[in-house]
Parts: C-alpha cells; sequence; structure tokens
C-alpha cells in the first residue's frame, strides 16, 4: 500500500512550502510556496482516495478551481503593488505597519 | 521493495529535491521552473495511485496554465535577474526553521494514522472502477451528479475572479 509513503511525502512538500512562505521575502516566489502547499494536500486527497472512494479525488478538482482563481487574483494583486512601489519586497511593502 | 514502491520514492525524491531547490533559489525564475519540476513529479505520483486523469489535469492546469502565468507576471515586472538574497537574516531564519520543523514532526505523526476500517473500500477498488467504467468516466460521473452543485459554485468563484483580475490589474476603468 502507497498510502502511508504518500501522507510522508505530502507533509515533506508542505513543510517546505510554510518553510518557503516564513523565510523568503519575494512576493511571487512566497505565492508559488503557497501553490506547492496546495499541491502537498491534493496527493493526500489523492492517496486517500485509494481507499475511501472517489470524492477525494473531485475534491482535486475543486482545489485547481480555487488555485487558479487564487493565482489569477494574486497576480493581479502583486502587478498592482509594483506599479505603486516599484519593488515586491514585501519589507518594503510596509503600509498598514504601526 | 516492489518496482511499484522503486518508481514511488524516484518520482517521491524527484518532488521533494525540487521543492526544496525551489524555495532556496535566488532567482524568481529558476524558482518557477524548478516548481514545475515539482508538478510534474507529482503527476507521476497521481498515476501510481490511481489517479491518471487528476494526473492530466496536474499537467495541464498546473504546470501548463498557473505556472506560465506566474512566469508571464515574473517576466512582466523584470524582475527575473538574481538579486541579493531574499532570504531573511540569521533571526528569521532560525525561527521560520524551527516552526516548518515543528509542524513537519506533526504531519509526519498523521502517517501513523489509518482510516476507520468501516469505511476504506477493498484494496485495488479505484483501478477496478476505473478499468470498468473507463479512466474518466469514474471520475466525472459523480463530479456531474453528487457533486453538481459545488460544480456550478466553482463556476461562480471562476467568474468572481476573472472580473477581480480585470479590475485590479487595469491601470483605468
Amino acid at each position: 500500500m502507497l498510502l502511508a509513503p504518500a501522507l510522508s511525502v505530502s507533509a515533506v512538500l508542505f513543510t517546505f512550502g510554510v518553510a518557503g512562505v516564513l523565510l523568503r521575502r519575494n512576493a511571487i516566489v512566497i505565492f508559488m510556496c503557497v501553490e506547492l502547499m496546495l499541491n502537498a494536500v491534493n496527493l493526500t486527497f489523492v492517496a486517500l482516495a485509494q481507499q475511501l472512494g472517489v470524492a477525494g479525488q473531485i475534491f482535486v478538482f475543486f482545489v485547481m478551481a480555487v488555485a487558479a482563481a487564487e493565482a489569477a487574483v494574486g497576480l493581479a494583486i502583486l502587478l498592482a503593488i509594483f506599479r505603486h512601489r516599484q519593488t515586491l519586497n514585501l519589507q518594503n511593502i510596509n503600509l498598514l505597519k504601526g | 521493495m516492489t518496482p511499484t514502491l522503486i518508481v514511488f520514492w524516484a518520482f517521491a525524491g524527484l518532488a521533494m529535491g525540487s521543492a526544496l531547490l525551489c524555495i532556496t533559489r535566488r532567482n524568481p525564475v529558476s524558482s518557477a521552473l524548478w516548481l514545475v519540476v515539482t508538478l510534474f513529479a507529482l503527476a507521476g505520483l497521481f498515476v501510481l495511485l490511481d489517479a491518471q486523469f487528476i494526473a492530466v489535469l496536474q499537467v495541464l492546469v498546473y504546470a501548463g496554465a498557473i505556472m506560465v502565468l506566474f512566469l508571464f507576471v515574473i517576466m512582466l515586472l523584470n524582475i527575473g535577474r538574481a538579486t541579493r538574497s531574499d532570504i531573511k537574516g540569521a533571526w528569521g531564519l532560525g525561527v521560520g526553521v524551527l516552526l516548518a520543523g515543528l509542524m513537519m514532526v506533526q504531519l509526519l505523526a498523521l502517517r501513523f494514522g489509518a482510516p476507520p476500517q468501516q469505511l476504506t473500500l477493498p484494496p485495488g477498488a479505484m483501478a477496478r472502477a476505473a478499468a470498468e467504467q473507463g479512466m474518466v468516466a469514474a471520475v466525472a460521473r459523480p463530479l456531474f451528479s453528487t457533486y453538481l452543485v459545488p460544480f456550478e459554485i466553482t463556476s461562480i468563484l471562476l467568474l468572481a475572479a476573472l472580473v477581480g483580475a480585470v479590475v485590479l490589474a487595469k491601470r483605468k476603468l
């Protein structure tokens, strides 16, 4: 059975995504790390679908649709930020910082 | 070690290695390209887990559409050149690695849990269903019957994202 190995791979990939979000300062790279986390969760869904029925695979569809919507809106926001501040380094985007 | 397991760990190693490279490269373009390698390796894992149709979608939608969008924006903003490393300093690095390590321990502990016995299908049930009904039909039939309402709601979500992206990215409406 591939369930336990798939769950460990998914855990490692999710952790890499979290580490990327915590460690990087470039907004686009952080965005890509979020995609990595979504993919790790997709792997969990597919691995469990093998034992619990096809609903897990259908959930992956919805995750993909949400990821596509999120990428489109998020990148549009990044474009707008870059147009105003000429940078994507999150240290320089601190308008809400007290 | 069965051949399936060897292929599985080959793809898994590729996915984990390229994910590590993705979060450590300085240049956003190389980060994006390593992420594409991760997505392809994950598609291979999906095939091994009896989800062939999802694997095709993974290559088409993720590696084909979403990552092209990312590369397009990186090149549009002209930030593809390698700059000073944007990884946080010693303090941020230490705290980040510590938190991520804690999370990894917690997630790895979950793999010892098994789904309840009365819910699990017999081994090979998914592969059998795909062989009987066809690879696409096994996924499409429940999607367009049991999960029809969520499917339609997804279309509203995509419409909202479409309008939102145009409004946000346009200079002047």
